[in-house]
């Protein structure tokens, strides 16, 4: 098959198209054939709240992952529009010093939002470029909802973003986000209001340093103006050390696995009962119904329950 | 899932005039497609590596700074030189119409003038994509 | 009859479907009656004009003693062709020059440079060295002629040549008049075109404000602009609102930089567009010079009544031509130009019919001129001083826009300033998605513009347009290479060390770069040791 050798060649147009017939779901079997060349690559994760400059970090942190000749792949996911289906994707304005570098592929996704849709999509995709023989894959997502926390999931390291102004955003996000964190940065480190964050985030890192080999490290930069980057960098590279000289890279990358095979099975289900199982219309008029308090929302669970059980 | 359309809008060149790019951009989001902005000032190698890499169906080029006879015949060369020239390449800008017809002659699909309405440019790609 | 038998009246009718409200989302009444004066104290909102707070104009006598400076934009090609284009404007009545430069000149950049492939003398005219600037104002007497520049991150680089050109022609640098547009805030807010980040751009500004200040007292440094804030698709209120808000930042970094305001504030000057909706565009000059009296004379306590003045260059609206029936653009012109006269502009350029396709041909330009000039000696505009002042509406529209700006001023305020707003992406956000809702209304409908959405006609549009041949590209880098080949290499390099210098330890860079354009550095040279120090800027994601 055409296609597949100039994608193992890794040609970037073959890639480009490999990508875009997982995202539509045009041809499952290219998973398959791909998935025997997947596992070589190391998965790293940039989220944050938005405005956080993932992308400009993103853009400062590559060409140091690029050095001894090594090739990174990069996905930046955005919001598709719920109004439209349609999305506007931007990230690449930050990431223009990368464009032209022959050892670096970067791919916007949008996360469309069909069932399952954003992370699921998104980590075949990540399989893709660790197939198309990138050694690192970079996958940048907005953070603030569960898909991130999903996203974590299928990433070695997963670096989680905050900006001094983030304010209210991360009382809201401390309980989900940091609990995915490997490294915490602090972007645009030179504001007002860094250190304190930076105080803030050591308090409720505490519990999760005192229980664990790892130090979560909380680090300081300004992605614009490189400063901080080599840091975060070595700062990735070591925790790559340390989960395989603890053994923790083979068991975590299984545990993820277990998972992906869970959600896996639970989209199936979900689609399955959505298309062949439920009728919609039913399914509107009973919701209706229940909204009027004339059902309970358990009935209507067992009345499709039973069309299966 | 469903197949979207994709497109690049891009800024070839200097010319630092975005409404039309972004205003184009935003009406192609509310009609559905998936846009790749690349922003200002982008040399055409990187517009052409950019739609590669992001296999996008189309690519819409505003310029407005006069220099159309240059940028598009490049961008069509290099999308040929990269095997790329499924990309349907269409623009819009302050384009005289003598050589919007040496433009079209060249390869480029479609040129939109000031004051194309959005939802005919939304109607044009569905058509030809469709 | 009362006003209620009126309402009354009014009330059963049926009014015409359209959404009566103009382009900056203000509501329009049917009718203003002195009711909607109420407040309005003739000697402390009005006042005579030439007097505090300046609403009917900003000399005593306005155009009953001088007619405002017709000065139409333009450049394009060589120095060569637009030198010729200058004299052929100044024979025909022209009174003062207006320089159009092509992108990569706007960009610091050379005719030889990648990024400049294809875009030399498109857009305007191509200036890399001195010698081009020599030849651009041969046989002009710069003692004789005002010479407005637009131009933005290299303004203190053309600014320097001119000056050069000026010793060589033996006129004093104390008696050049003239005007670089110098605002980079706007850039980085609508027209986007930068090269370093916002304050070692401010430091630029502020450099140049002190050297003028001390040393070309007649420049104006800066022309703080709304016009392409508002091609970029804004409201007239935004127009209004940014511009004044750029303006007092301006004013905060000089002061910063230890310069009494007084001694610079004088020399700032306005640059507003002139748009569709005639009478708030009337409204807006009006408000412009009233709030700039007030925040002058109370925000910063200036004493010199000059320091408190709107005076200000106005160009009809670019974005509001249209390519379909290209003729018609020449009566919007007419009614835009009119609204900028009855708003009481210092300066006018007027578009020409043909801009959607092309930079103008010179029997389009020529018309373009004769509009003002028709506006000026036919209409009768000019014959009293401020002609609207009084009009229930027009006060009523000058009233809300002033009110809306003090809002937009609180807005920012709260983002940190001017500066910090930009970094946010506020004023980026703002007109990004006036211009997507101004597009939706026009395809509903809910606007219109001839022969875009309404009166429109199947049509082959066949008009005459300027052609810059693809050899003008070629002669400039010919041009550019035999001044490199002429000039003294090592003295350039020398001069470029020291503008290095001048750019690390904070001294003024004015006279640094003086001593470089001398030597004919070009400009791509001295922009590109400017931007080792200071560092690019990158646009943020904004729609």
């Amino acid at each position: 098959m055409e296609l597949l050798q100039r994608f193992l060649k890794g040609e970037k147009p073959a890639i480009a198209r490999v990508i875009t017939k997982i995202e539509n779901g045009t041809d499952p079997k290219l998973l398959e054939d791909i998935f025997p060349h997947t596992g070589n690559a190391y998965y790293i994760g940039i989220t944050g709240p938005p405005g956080a400059g993932k992308s400009s970090l993103v853009n400062a942190m590559v060409p140091k992952l690029l050095e001894n000749n090594k090739k990174v792949g990069i996905i930046a996911v955005d919001p598709t529009s719920p109004f439209s289906g349609g999305a506007l994707l931007g990230d690449r304005i930050r990431m223009n010093d990368l464009a032209l570098n022959e050892n670096v592929f970067i791919r916007s996704m949008a996360t469309r939002g069909s069932l399952g849709g954003l992370a699921s999509k998104t980590k075949d995709v990540a399989l893709v470029l660790d197939a198309a023989g990138f050694d690192y894959v970079l996958i940048e997502t907005v953070g603030v909802g569960q898909v991130e926390l999903d996203i974590a999931q299928v990433c070695d390291t997963t670096v989680v973003t905050l900006v001094p102004e983030s304010g209210d955003a991360i009382q809201a996000m401390k309980a989900g986000i940091l609990e995915v964190a490997d490294i915490l940065v602090v972007n645009k480190g030179d504001r007002t209001g860094a250190d304190r964050l930076i105080m803030e985030m050591k308090f409720a890192f505490e519990l999760r340093v005192h229980n664990s080999d790892w130090h979560y490290p909380i680090l300081k930069t300004t992605a614009i103006e490189n400063i901080g980057i080599d840091e975060l960098v070595s700062t990735i590279k070591s925790h790559k050390e340390y989960l395989e000289k603890s053994g923790k890279l083979e068991t975590e990358r299984k545990n993820k696995l277990v998972i992906r095979v869970n959600e896996l099975i639970e989209e199936k289900i979900k689609t399955h009962l959505h298309e062949y199982v439920i009728d919609q219309k039913q399914l509107k008029k009973m919701i209706d119904k229940a909204y009027e308090r004339k059902i309970t929302p358990h009935y209507i669970i067992d009345e499709i329950a039973k069309k299966i059980f | 899932m469903e197949k979207k359309i994709r497109i690049l809008i891009g800024k070839p060149g200097l010319d630092g005039h975005d409404r039309g790019a972004k205003v184009i951009a935003a009406a192609l989001r509310d009609a559905g497609f998936e846009v790749i902005y690349t922003g200002l000032h982008q040399l055409s190698e990187s517009i052409v590596e950019a739609a590669i890499q992001e296999d996008v169906d189309i690519v819409g080029l505003s310029i407005l700074s006069g220099a159309h006879m240059t940028i598009f015949p490049k961008i069509l060369k290099l999308l040929k030189q990269k095997n790329a020239e499924h990309i349907i390449v269409i623009g819009g800008g302050i384009i005289p119409e003598e050589d919007i017809k040496k433009l079209i002659q060249m390869g480029v699909k479609r040129i939109f003038t000031p004051g194309a309405p959005t939802n005919e440019i939304v109607d044009y790609i569905n058509s030809i994509i469709h | 009859m009362s006003k209620d038998n009126w309402k009354e009246k009014f009330s059963k009718l049926k009014e015409r479907d359209i959404n009566f409200s103009n382009l900056s989302k203000i509501k329009i009444n049917p009718l203003y009656t002195p009711d909607d004066n109420k407040d309005l104290d003739y000697d402390k909102d009005l006042n005579y004009p030439g007097e505090y707070p300046y609403t009917r104009g900003v000399q005593s006598t306005m155009y009953r003693g001088r007619l405002w400076t017709m000065r139409q934009f333009s450049g394009f090609g060589t120095p060569k062709d637009t030198n010729n284009r200058y004299k052929y404007l100044l024979k025909h009545g022209q009174t003062g020059l207006s320089v159009a430069f092509d992108f990569p000149t706007l960009y610091g950049k050379d005719s030889d440079d990648p990024f400049a492939q294809g875009e030399v003398g498109k857009c305007g005219v191509a200036i890399d060295t001195l010698r081009d600037m020599e030849i651009l104002f041969d046989g002009i007497p710069l003692e004789k002629i005002s010479t407005s520049m637009t131009i933005n991150p290299p303004a203190a680089m053309l600014l320097a040549m001119y000056i050069v050109v000026g010793e060589k022609q033996g006129v004093p640098k104390e008696v050049l008049t003239g005007t670089i547009q110098n605002d980079m805030l706007k850039e980085y807010q609508a027209q986007k075109t930068w090269i370093y980040p916002p304050e070692p751009s401010m430091r630029i500004i502020t450099d140049i404000l002190e050297y003028c200040t001390e040393n070309v007292p007649k420049w104006n440094t800066i022309s703080i602009s709304g016009y392409h804030i508002r091609e970029a698709g804004s409201t007239a209120l935004q127009e209004l609102a940014f511009t004044l808000a750029n303006g007092y930042t301006y004013v905060d970094y000089g002061i910063k930089a230890g310069l009494p305001v007084d001694t610079f504030a004088p020399r700032l000057s306005f640059f507003f567009n002139s748009h569709l909706d005639f009478f708030v565009e009337i409204a807006k000059y009006r408000a412009a010079r009233r709030i700039w009296a007030k925040l002058m004379k109370d925000k910063y306590h200036a004493q010199n009544p000059k320091s408190y003045l709107v005076r200000f260059h106005t160009q009809t609206a670019g974005c509001s031509l249209t390519a379909q029936q290209p003729e018609n653009n020449i009566i919007r012109t007419a009614f835009q130009g009119l609204a900028a006269v009855l708003g009481g502009t210092q300066s006018l350029h007027t578009n020409s019919m043909d801009e959607t396709y092309a930079l103008p041909t010179e029997k389009a330009v020529k018309i373009a001129l004769r509009t003002q000039q028709l506006i000026a000696y036919e209409t009768g505009a000019a014959n009293t001083i401020d002609p609207l002042g009084g009009s229930y509406y027009v006060e009523a529209l000058t009233d809300k826009l002033e009110k809306l700006t003090f809002e937009y001023f609180d807005k920012i305020e709260t983002l940190g300033g001017v500066v910090p707003a930009i970094e946010k992406g506020f004023f980026q956000r703002e007109i990004s998605r006036s211009a997507y809702e101004y597009q939706k209304a026009l395809e509903k409908k809910e606007k219109y513009h001839v022969g875009v959405n309404i009166f429109e006609e199947k049509e082959n549009v066949e008009i005459d347009l300027l052609k810059i041949p693809e050899e003008v590209e070629l002669d400039q880098k010919k041009s550019l290479k035999k001044v490199k080949e002429e000039r003294n290499n090592s003295k350039v390099k020398k001069t470029l060390i020291k503008l290095r210098e001048a750019a690390e330890n904070g001294e003024n860079l004015m006279p640094r770069i003086l001593d470089c354009v001398r030597e004919y550095a070009t400009l791509g040279e001295m922009c590109g040791t400017l931007k080792e120090v200071f560092g690019i800027y990158k646009e943020p994601i904004i729609f």
